[in-house]
Parts: C-alpha cells; structure tokens; sequence
C-alpha cells in the first residue's frame, strides 16, 4: 500500500498519511504530557492546609484546570478530529466506488481451496493470473466455489471478500506497466499460505493479443516426448480433474491448463514453474502443498516427464 | 446499651423470631426477612431474564435477517403460511396462566396459602396444556409439510418456536418445585422471594411468546 | 510517615476497651465466617477472596499456555519456509491462541480482580450471589480442561477465534475441533454471564451505608460496565453457536445459502458479541488505572464523572460498532458509512479517560514505582493501539490493511495495552493486598521494562509487514518478499516480553516466602481495600464501614484504625454470616442478609453440565440427557430450603 501503482491506491495511501501524521501528534502529546508529569513530579506540594486532617503528602486541593482540560481535550479536539478524518474518509469511499470513465472489461474470478479460477469474455479461462490492459479499468466479479476467500492485490487496490451466496465486485486498474502479487486475504483452511496470484498490466495492444492467444485451444505438441505426454494426460486421471481445451480432457475440479506454460507459478504460489518443480508437484502435490486437493499421481516417473515436456509447451 | 453488650447479644427476640436484627450500631435494627426490591435474588432473576430476553430479540431479528435477505416469497419453496388456529388456541390457553400466577403471587402477599397453591396448579396444568398442544399437535402437522432440515425457513420456525417451548417446560420446573415447597408451608406473606422469581420468569415466558407469535405466525401475512 | 517510602503504614494504637470490644467482634465473626480446611472446604468454598484468587491463578495459567502457542507461531514465522510446526498444528496453534488469551485469560484474571476486589472497595463483605461465584469459577476450570483437552486428540480448534462459515460447518470441517469450540464457548458463556450478574446486584445492592454512586471507586464502574456488556452481548455467542451446532449435528440450515442461511448471520452474531467482548476486556484495564493512578501521584483523580461517562459510553456505543469487522464483505456503502461514523465517534469517551489520567498525572506527583510504571506503559500502549484503531474506522484503509498483520499489530497493541500491563500492575498494587507480604521493586522495574521493550519490539514492525502486503493467518512466507528481517525482529521481541513475564511470576512466588510484610496499607492508598488487613480475613472488615467520601482512606481518619467504631458508622453484623442489602443509589441501609456456607452443589452442577457439554460433543445422546437429569438435581440440591433465615 505504500507503493501504489493505481489510481485507487494512491487515494488510499493519501488517506494512510493523514491519519498517519495525526496518529504521530497525537501519540506525541500523550507520551509529551506523560515527560511533563514525570519530570515536575519533585517539585514542592500544593498547600493543603484546611484539607483533611494529618501532614501526609496527599494533595487534596482541587484542580481547577482540570474538568475543561478533559473536555476540551479529550472531546472537543479529538472530536474535531475524528470528524474531519470521517468526513476525508468518504471521500476517499466515494472515490474508489465511482463508476469507471469508460466501459470495463468485465472478468470474473472464482475462488476456490486453494487457487483462482480467472474467466474472460470469449472463453478464455486461465488460473492464479490476471492479465488486464493499462490504463484502463476492468470490473472483477467475484465468487467462490466453497469457502469465504478474500481477493488482495496491496499495490492495487483495496481487498474485498469472495463470500458464498454474495456477488460482489471489485475494480482494477494498474496506472504501468508491470506484475503485481495478490494473495488470499480471508483465512481459507490448511493452505490458505499458499493461495497467490498476480496480476500482470500490459500495453492494451500487447494484452489483447494475450488474451486472443489465450481463447485459442492448446498448442499441439512439437516433440515425440511431448506428444506422448498428451497422450498419457489425455488418458490417466489428470484428465479427471483438468481442462485442456482441445484435447478430450475436460475435467473442472482444478484449473484449466490450457496455457499452463505462461504462468508464473505452480500451485498458487508454491514454487517457481519449472521443469523441475512441475515434475516434483505432479508426482506428489502433498509434499509442498499439505492438504490440496491433488493427490499423488499414479503415474511413473518417465511418464511425468513425458507430461511435462507437453505442459510447457502449452504457451 | 454499652457497645460491647450489644456485640455480645445481636439477636432480639422479636413477636416474629429473628425478623429483625441488630446490626451493632446502636439502636439500629434491619429486617431480615424481606422480599421484592431489597432480595438479592429478585435482582438475580431480573437480570436472567434480561439475558433470555436478549437471546430472544436476536433470534427473531436473525430470523427476519435471513427473511428478508433473500426477499419474498416466505415462507420460501413453496411452503404454506402457517395456520393461525391452533396457534391463536394455545396463545388463549398459555395467556390464561399469566393470571392464575399472578394471583397466587398476590395470595401469598396477603397471606393466603389457598390462593397460593390454587393459583400455581392452574397455571401449571394451562402450561402443560399449551406444551401438549405444542408436541403433540402443532408440530406433527407442520412435519407434514416441512421439518427443521428442509430448508432454512424451517429451521427458524422450529428453533424459534422450540427455544420458546424449553423456556415453558423450565418454567413448569420452577412451578413444580415451588408448588411443593408451598404444600410443605415454606412460604408466607413476608418471605416467598421464590414465588415472586418464579411469577417474574413466567410473565416474561408469556411475553416472549407475544413476539413468537407475532414474528412466525402473524408477520409472513403481513 | 507514608507508605509508599517505608512500605509499612502507621496506626495509632487504639484504647483498651476498645480492643476489648474488637476482640469480642472479631471472635464472633471469626466463628461465623471460617470455611475450615480440607477438601470439603476447597471444593465447597464460597469465599469471593478464594474464588477470585482462583480465577487469578487459573486464568495466569492459561497465559502461560497462551504463551507458549505463540512463541510456537513467531518460531515458526521467526524465517521464511520454516517448518517448525505444520500447517495442520499452525492453524490450531493461531486458533487456540486466540480463544485462550480472550476467554482464558483476559476475562478470568480480570474477573478474578473483580472478584477478589470489588467487594472489599465497596464496603461489603462477599459477593451477592456467593454460591453462583463458585459455579462460575468452576464451570471456567471445566470448560478450559474440556478446550485444552483437544489437543490431547489433535483436534483443537483450528478456524480461527472467530470461526467464520462455511470454513467452520460440517462440510469445510466434519472433525469434532469445530464442535469443541462451540460447546466450550457456550460453557464459558454460561460462567461469565453468572458471573456478570454477579456483579451487577453485588455492585448495586452491597455497597457500605454512604457509598453513594458518585462515590464508587471507578475500578468497580469499570466492572459494572463490563459486567452490562457481558449480560447483552453473551447472548449473541451462545445464540451463534446453538445455531452453528444445530447445523453441524442436525443439518440445520441457518449458515448454508444453498438451503436459504447465510454465511454473514455468523458474522453478524458473532462480532455483535465480538467488538463488545473487546470493551469487556479493556473496560476492567481502564478501571485498574484509574485505581491505581490517584495513589501513586498522591492525589484523587481528576475528572472523575467524566470518566464514569466514559465507561458507560464505550459500553453502550460498542454495541454499535460491530459491522467494523465486516468492511471488505461486500456490504452496501451506506451501511459502512454509518458505522464508519459510530467507530471514530467510540474513540471520543476512551480518549476522554486518557486525558483525565494525563490530567492526574500532571497535576499529581508520580512515584515511579512499578505499579504506576506499568499504567504508563498501558496508556501509551493502548494511545498507539487506539490510534490505528482509529485508521481502521476511515472504510477504504479498513479495506486495505484488514486481515492483514496490521490488524494483528493494532489488536495486539489495544488488547496487550488495556489488558496485560493493568493486570501486570495490578499484581503489583495489589499484590502486597492479596499475599500479605511486598514484591521486589528492582525485580518489578526489570520485568517492566523487559515486557515494554519486548512487546514493542514483537508488534511495531508487525504494522509494516501489514503494510507491506503480509496477510495475517498464514503458516509460512516466501523468503522474496521482504518480510524476513521484520518477522525475525517480531519473533525475537515476542521471547523478549516472555522473560519479560517470567520475571514478574518469579518475583510473584518468591515475594510469598521472602518478601517484607506489607501491613494493612502499604502505599497508604484511597479506597477500602486498604481499610483493611493484608490479606483479609473471611467477614474481610472488623465492622462494615459509613462512608462519607469517594477516597474514604484518605478523607475518613477513624478508618486508619481497620475497625470504624460503630458511634462513627461502623457494623459489626455479628450474630451469623451476615452483609448488609443496601438501596441501588444512595446505599441506605435495607436489610441484612444471610449468606450461604460453603456447599459442594455448585461443584457438582458443574460436573453435570460438563457431562452433558461431552456427551453433545461425542453425540452420545444418553450421556447427554444423564448430564441433564443430573444437573435438574444439582440445581434442587443447590436451592434446597436451609434454615429459616436463608433468602427464600
């Protein structure tokens, strides 16, 4: 939130500096009032005389001061204070919920234990990436498939909440070019640490092409290795659970791999995607990721190989 | 009296025995029996009731939260408003106590241990009569149309109107043990701090159910 | 003379017959109100100085357990992928850190405070309902071992202190965790809600003839609101939970949208009960300031109705506030704005209190002794957790930083501010009080300073990692982010204030064997307790005091002595186990009453409910309905006719 690369959140850093600098005077005065009792506390004793009996050193005369020093205080300026701070606050809310300029482009995002689902317009569908163009605003519908989640990206925007039952929506727009780390804010259950997804601004020309390439159906294998790791995809229990739109496997219970290769990640912020750590996360998905819904694979580990070399090449 | 004769002998034997006692300020005598406003227990009930009572409100407004959080019609999936018949017989029925109570709580305030017993059997028997209209009656028919599992509109009906019915079977609890500790002559006009409780709760029973009424049978005609 | 210098306050020695006449008074009522020994004693006591001295050391227990759940959780954060704990135990750990610290700690010990305190300040000599204290203590011992004893199955609650829906219903979590932290809330409902109740006659029904309401030590005002709190917002957790068990066991629908509920009715219910709770814990840590300020500067406080208004504001406007924990749910801007506007206005009566004891503090003289040290430490503490409070009431930075380690750096910051340190300076005010002997004052500056200096350290860099974009109740962090250095710096300040703690335990029990006797009235402070000995006796006051004046020790001379005589107000109230029932506003003297001995039923109620609370949890029905039938028992055993003196 400090470094904000949108319109939204720069409005919401202006607002986090004017209460931070009233929170700076008004701890100062506190802790400054506080020095001023310790440092007087030796000096000599108001006369008590006339005052309850005995030369104790208890302090009994009144403190004519002290009823308007509490209201004036502890009432009037903080009131003024907090009012003011209320009154700025809804602007800044009123701000964030204006109706963009131009028509958005509207996705929409499924929540589920534990990575995104991203829809486009057209057909393209994609998981734990949000590509949107720069400079221009695009609406977020937001829905889950199972628990509360709650939709984050700091650099961005404000967080809102993915709750059965509701459709809600947020708006994103990224000011440059760039990625930007969002991660689940509503605690999720057992893995709920490891539910990441970024968002990637990209010049308008270059982001339709993105998502024009995005709405094509896989790309064909281009080795012998690969073309076996369809083939094994197509027919193992992979095929249950994952779309890869072209192909006969269509399952829906985890994310659409039609373009896995592009993606940053693997497992919703588990590890960088590699050869490596895809092999690692198909053989046994439990071993970074206790408790996903993707079990160890039955397959031996020459065909994981297989399957991986087709996956990467799913740009 | 010197003070130490006083700290020696605190309890006057007064025409009613020890129903008023010295504190050891001199001259100072307090009642010891007592009831109403200067019971700690009187105080202890009213703010039981203030808990019931809240738990009440918040049950019922959740039920119009959920009602009108997903709009008309309700009662929801095609299930009939409820009957007014039966629940307009137990209302007459559960409403006949509130007097009886009352008149037994007045009985034994003027001492009368007839209008005790007599006022607390009848409350008790229409208390019964209201919970056996309420098992053995109005929710096997409901059940016919819909049960606490079907759907969200029925669980609130039957935890609304279940919360209210376990309130009454405390009630005939407290009338009961009152009623015997009345047969055996435990109260009299000065000190029944019991009775005056157990009438508190059952009013405040009656009263609930008001709003019973009103929030699940009365307001989805509305 | 003071003292507050020697330690030892001076009494003028009283005349011979005089002390013929206390030992008279004092044998009677020594006959009267001693329990006796044994385990008849320890199980049936009645006694509010035993039971809140339970309380006390239960609920000091259960921070330390606290404690140790969260030096497991900053262990497992100190680096990035660690794996000291695994996401399985690192979600029962957060969770059963947050039940623990707000319902096992922070509500018993201040309650035990309460118990321990506000009869003796206000004059009396027990609680009003003496038996129901009993009950209330034990049914927190029995709902602590019921929750604690999840873990021995590994099966400890582990959604959250707050649990949201669907996560916490029988299709996210079919395990018993959920149904262990429902039953035991509803337990601990039931004992703080008698407790409360408690509190509310005994504070308007036993005050000492005198004590008149703008003479009530503002400690016990800030009981009586907490207290108020309790009673209107207990009902919505019970409420919620009931609800959540009748869908969890029965298939109710009251949180599934599927069947026509909503998730948010739990949010609703809870935080309803929630954003009070937080007031019940904090209210009681003002209440300890504002008693333990005026004697240490030597001075009555300085704007005392104002911060009786303060109180009872924050109680009452808390009620309307709850939505706060809802900003980012999706809720119309409408609403928010409202209680946007609600949540900066509740800061106006905190901040009047603050000002008030700024106010004391200027005009006062400070000795800087420990207990005051920690009050210091509380108001800057809870100004700097107030103020983050505050950003959170403005609705779009609520949306960026909650759920984020913000909140948990400005919840740590309210609640260790308003709870911990008072507590921490109440062991060391009243300490002295409660065990009969000093504390060691260089012992106490140490552990002050070590638990200052820690917590700030554990939970100021905590707000830059929420700014930074770390979401709170994450079991690991990648090591690219930049989080490292400052959930390292976080964890070591967590161990820091641990020794922080474990040097005020230390000085605790070795101040029971070796520390200087502590007299009547060590710090020659204000309020009744000090009228008399340390620690008291049972009937707790040789005669019950007139009171003419809010600093009664300081204003009232015949008081110095720990028997007014009766020619200057004093009651002896021999002749049985007697207090005085006293008018709610001017505490005009009504009526004496008898108050029960001790008694094992409200031990053996407890045993029944719990039976019934294991039989729900194993939905082993037939246990259930014997746990029932034996509690119907429990209660006639307990209410059964004794004597004709007995309130009836």
């Amino acid at each position: 939130m400090l470094d904000p690369s949108s319109g939204a959140g720069r409005r919401v850093a202006g607002l986090w500096w004017m209460l931070f600098w009233i929170s700076v005077v008004a701890v100062a005065v506190v802790v400054g009032l506080i020095a001023v009792a310790i440092v007087r506390r030796h000096r000599r004793p108001e006369a008590t005389a006339g005052e309850g009996e005995g030369d104790d050193d208890i302090d009994r005369s009144p403190v004519a001061w002290g009823d308007r020093f509490v209201v004036l205080s502890g009432i009037v300026v903080t009131g003024v204070v907090l009012a003011v701070s209320f009154v700025v606050s809804l602007f800044v809310l009123n701000d964030l919920a204006a109706p963009a300029e131009r028509q958005p482009l509207k996705i929409e995002v499924v929540a589920h234990t534990w990575w995104w689902e991203v829809r486009y317009p057209g057909g393209a569908v994609t998981a734990n990436e949000i590509h949107i163009p720069v400079g221009e605003p695009v609406e977020v519908r937001l829905r889950t498939a199972d628990v509360i989640h709650s939709f984050w990206v700091p650099e961005l925007q404000v967080k809102q909440d993915l709750v059965p039952g509701m459709d809600n929506h947020l708006s994103l727009e990224a000011d440059h070019a760039g990625r930007f780390r969002g991660q689940c804010a509503e605690y999720c259950g057992l893995q709920h640490a490891h539910m990441v997804f970024f968002v990637r601004a990209q010049p308008p020309a270059e982001f339709q092409d993105w998502l024009a390439d995005q709405g094509r159906p896989a790309a064909d294998p281009t080795s012998a290795l690969a073309q076996q790791g369809r083939t094994t995809f197509e027919g193992s229990s992979c095929a249950g659970c994952h779309t890869i739109r072209g192909t006969t496997a269509d399952g829906v219970l985890g994310p659409d791999l039609t373009h896995l290769a592009g993606r940053e990640t693997i497992g919703a912020g588990v590890d960088r995607l590699d050869p490596d750590t895809l092999a690692r996360w198909i053989a046994n998905a439990q071993d970074d990721k206790p408790g996903a819904s993707m079990p160890p694979t039955e397959l031996t580990p020459a065909q994981v190989d297989a399957v991986v070399a087709y996956l990467l090449g799913l740009e | 009296m010197a003070v130490t004769e006083a700290a020696a002998a605190p309890r006057v034997e007064h025409e009613d025995h020890e129903a008023m006692v010295e504190t050891g300020r001199p001259g100072e005598l307090l009642p010891a029996r007592y009831g109403g406003a200067r019971a700690f227990g009187w105080w202890g009930m009213v703010w039981l009731i203030a808990t019931e009572a809240t738990l009440f409100a918040l049950l019922i407004a959740s039920y119009f939260y959920l009602r009108f959080r997903f709009g008309p019609p309700w009662p929801p999936d095609g299930i009939e408003n409820p009957k007014l018949g039966l629940p307009l017989l137990m209302t007459v029925v559960l409403w006949s106590s509130s007097p009886c109570v009352h008149l037994a709580e007045r009985g034994i305030r003027a001492g009368s241990q007839r209008r005790l017993r007599l006022g607390l059997a009848a409350g008790w028997v229409l208390g019964a009569t209201f919970l056996v209209l309420t098992f053995a009656v109005e929710w096997p028919t409901t059940l016919k149309e819909f049960g606490p599992t079907t759907n969200a509109y029925g669980s609130m009906f039957f935890t609304i109107t279940g919360f209210h019915a376990a309130h009454v079977v405390v009630g005939l609890l407290m009338s009961a043990w009152v009623q015997v500790w009345a047969a055996r002559g435990l109260y009299d006009r000065e000190r029944h701090l019991s009775v005056e409780n157990f009438a508190m709760y059952w009013q405040f029973v009656d009263a609930v159910w008001a709003f019973v009424l009103l929030a699940v049978y009365i307001s989805p005609r509305l | 003379m003071t003292g507050i210098q020697t330690g030892i306050a001076t009494v003028t020695a009283p005349a011979p017959d005089e002390i013929e006449w206390r030992g008279e008074v004092v044998r009677q009522l020594d006959a009267d109100w001693s329990e006796g020994g044994g385990i008849g004693s320890w199980i049936g006591t009645v006694d509010h100085k035993r039971i809140g001295l339970r309380y006390l050391y239960t609920g000091l227990v259960f921070f330390a357990a606290g404690g140790i759940e969260s030096l497991l959780i900053r262990l497992q954060l100190a680096g990035p992928d660690l794996h000291v704990v695994g996401p399985e135990a690192y979600d029962q750990l957060f969770s059963m850190h947050g039940v623990t610290m707000m319902f096992l700690f922070a509500m018993p010990v201040l309650s035990g405070f309460g118990n321990y305190f506000v009869p003796l300040m206000i004059g009396a000599r027990d609680m009003a309902f003496p038996r129901l204290n009993a009950f209330g203590y034990w049914m927190l011992l029995g709902a602590g071992l019921f929750l604690y004893s999840s873990f021995l199955f590994g099966k400890a609650p582990d959604n959250g202190w707050f649990n949201y829906v669907p996560l916490g219903d029988s299709r996210f979590t079919p395990g018993i965790n959920i149904d262990y932290y429902l039953i035991g809330l509803i337990l601990l409902g039931i004992s703080s809600t008698g407790g409360a109740i408690n509190f509310i006659v005994t504070i308007l029904k036993l005050r000492a003839p005198g004590m008149t309401l703008n003479r009530i030590p503002i400690f016990v005002w800030g009981e009586l609101a907490m207290s108020l709190q309790i009673v209107f917002a207990l009902p919505a957790l019970t409420l919620a939970s009931v609800l959540l068990m009748l869908d969890r066991t029965f298939g109710f629908h009251f949180y599934d949208e599927a069947g026509g509920g909503d998730p948010l009715l739990w949010q609703h219910l809870f935080w309803v009960f929630g954003h009070p709770e937080v007031y019940i814990v904090a209210l009681p840590g003002f209440g300890i300031a504002s008693a333990i300020i005026p004697t240490w500067v030597r001075r009555p406080i300085v704007g005392y109705t104002y911060i009786v208004i303060g109180e009872l504001s924050v109680a009452l406007i808390g009620f309307g506030v709850w939505v706060h924990h809802m900003f980012a749910v999706g809720l119309p801007n409408m609403t928010l704005s409202f209680i946007s506007l609600a949540s900066f206005m509740v800061a106006i009566p905190s901040a009047i209190q603050v000002f008030a004891w700024l106010a004391t503090l200027v005009a006062g003289r400070p000795v800087l002794k420990t207990p005051l040290l920690f009050v210091l430490g509380f108001i800057v503490i809870f100004v700097i957790g107030g103020v983050t409070g505050v950003m959170f009431a403005a609705v779009p930075f609520d949306q960026a930083t909650t759920d984020s380690y913000f909140v948990v750096a400005h919840l740590h910051y309210v609640l260790v501010g308003s709870a911990v340190f008072p507590i921490f300076g109440a062991l060391y005010h009243w300490g002295p009080k409660v065990t009969g002997h000093l504390l060691d004052e260089r012992l106490g500056k140490w552990s002050f300073w070590l638990m200052f200096a820690g917590f700030n350290l554990a939970f100021f860099p905590q707000h830059l990692l929420g700014l930074y974009g770390m979401p709170r109740r994450v079991y690991t962090y990648d090591a690219d982010l930049g989080w490292s250095a400052y959930n390292l710096a976080s964890t070591i300040g967590a161990f820091i204030l641990g020794v922080g703690i474990l040097v005020t335990a230390y000085n605790w029990v070795r101040s029971r064997r070796r520390g200087d006797p502590a007299g009547n009235d060590p710090w020659r402070g204000e309020t009744l307790e000090w009228y008399t000995t340390s620690p008291p006796a049972p009937y707790n006051f040789v005669t019950v005091p007139t009171v003419r004046s809010r600093e009664p020790m300081w204003d009232q001379p015949e008081l110095a002595g720990g028997a007014q005589h009766p020619d200057a107000g004093g009651r002896p109230l021999t002749g049985g186990h007697l207090t005085l029932s006293t008018s709610p506003l001017d505490a005009r003297p009504q009526a004496v009453v008898h108050m029960p001995h001790s008694t094992p039923w409200p031990f053996f109620l407890t045993l029944a409910l719990l039976l019934v609370a294991v039989g729900v949890l194993l939905n082993a029905w037939p246990v259930a309905i014997v746990g029932v039938v034996a509690s119907g028992a429990g209660l006639a055993g307990w209410y059964w006719p004794r004597g004709q003196t007995q309130e009836t």
